[in-house]
């Protein structure tokens, strides 16, 4: 028997008693070890696939995002910029036409001060006018009688007082 | 003789003559269950994100066997044998390893050695694994898609296909038991050497060395063989396009 036995290398061929034992336990051995230690394993290894992959996709985000974000300042800036522009602009543009204002404004004042002024002189001058006239009609008047008295006969003062009349007369109308 | 120590057999459990235990394979099978058990939960404890240590190597492992089924299948499929494949490297890798150490005889009973070094134990794996391959062929490709399969590409090689299906078996099988059988052979003989005298030891001790190294490089070579085998047949009968 130990002959036959070593011929088919030391045992007793195919053992179907020793077949079962290592199907069993093999079986057993497959689910325990799964449950226990394949499966968690496999779990945090996909876990942390999962993970790289996510951190990833949030830094390729988060980079666009921070593009995106500098982009709009960028834009703000360069509106806000033309915003001042602008204000600037029309800030000039307003003071420009308040000066051509302001100074049509005096011109406007000094041409009607300088007319009132003008009127007033005129009506000074005629007022002045009148009344030298009165005066150098009284004047003259004085006057001529002063030289008359002295040299004219009674009626040649008749005359001159006449002729006077007349012309005086003629004037007033 | 050379081998001068018989198995432990146990014959007809509750009277059935067919049932016969050889209780070293049932001792040495348990034995490297406990040991992959204990050593698959060690590493898999206190996982983290950022792993250190032990779950570096474990995920080392698990990347290796991941490369391994995506190299033979779509890795959508080839998914839900990781676990198998996984197990049974660890498993085959530790039985081998197991009988490299030492080798206890007791009462003229060889009691501890490699379980791989016995037919029963590898052809019970082999078979498991061609039996789980066609399972899964008729679970993907239905009953129809996995029919036509023997009869392509053409119909003429529909024998040559039920043959291959025994021959993987069987090929399977014998090859890890012969690789670890011829090595636990070749151990048992030199160390029968050493232990013959003075310079049997000297002579003895250098060989005995090396083909312990070497034998650690079959047994891990053998595992890898094993699962790259189970994971091509796997494909075969799962893989629309071959």
């Amino acid at each position: 028997m130990l002959d036959q036995a070593l011929i088919i290398g030391a045992s007793d061929g195919l053992l179907f008693g020793d077949m079962i034992i290592q199907l069993i336990t093999f079986i057993i051995l497959l689910a325990l070890i799964t449950k226990f230690a394949w499966k968690p394993l496999m779990n945090v290894m996909q876990e942390r696939e999962q993970h790289i992959a996510t951190e990833i996709d949030q830094a390729e985000q988060s980079n666009q995002e921070a593009q995106r974000l500098m982009k709009e300042a960028n834009d703000e800036l360069k509106s806000t910029r033309q915003n001042a522009q602008q204000i600037i602009d029309e800030a000039k543009d307003t003071a420009k036409s308040q000066q051509a204002e302001l100074l049509q404004q005096a011109r406007e004042e000094a041409a009607r001060i300088k007319e009132n002024a003008r009127l007033e002189i005129e009506q000074e001058k005629d007022k002045a006018i009148q009344a030298l006239q009165t005066q150098v009609g009284s004047l003259s008047v004085q006057i001529a009688s002063k030289v008359i008295e002295k040299e004219l006969s009674e009626d040649e003062q008749e005359k001159l007082i006449n002729d006077y009349l007349d012309k005086v007369g003629e004037d007033n109308e | 003789m050379i081998l001068d120590h018989g198995a432990p057999i146990y014959e007809d459990l509750f009277g059935i003559s067919w049932l016969d235990f050889n209780l070293s394979n049932v001792m040495m099978v348990l034995v490297t269950s406990l040991i992959v058990f204990i050593i698959a939960v060690i590493g898999s404890r206190k996982l983290q994100r950022k792993p250190s240590g032990f779950q570096n190597f474990m995920e080392w492992i698990v990347d290796f066997v991941r490369g391994m089924v995506s190299s033979t299948m779509d890795w959508k499929t080839g998914k839900q044998f990781l676990p198998l494949g996984l197990t049974l490297l660890f498993y085959i890798f530790i039985g081998n390893l197991l009988g490299i150490m030492f080798m206890v005889v007791y009462d003229g009973d060889l009691w501890w050695k490699s379980p791989t070094a016995d037919p029963s134990i590898t052809l019970t794996l082999a078979v498991m694994v061609v039996a789980l391959t066609h399972y899964y062929g008729v679970k993907v490709k239905g009953g129809g898609g996995y029919l036509k399969d023997y009869f392509q590409p053409v119909p003429l090689l529909f024998p040559l296909k039920i043959i291959e299906e025994f021959a993987n078996t069987l090929t399977l099988g014998m090859r890890l038991y012969g690789n670890i059988f011829a090595g636990e052979v070749l151990l048992t003989l030199l160390v029968g050497l050493m232990a013959s005298g003075f310079f049997g030891f000297i002579g003895g001790i250098v060989p005995t060395l090396a083909w312990q190294g070497f034998k650690l490089f079959i047994g891990a070579i053998q595992a890898f063989i094993f699962v790259m085998l189970t994971m091509v047949y796997m494909s075969h009968k799962v893989n629309s396009d071959h």
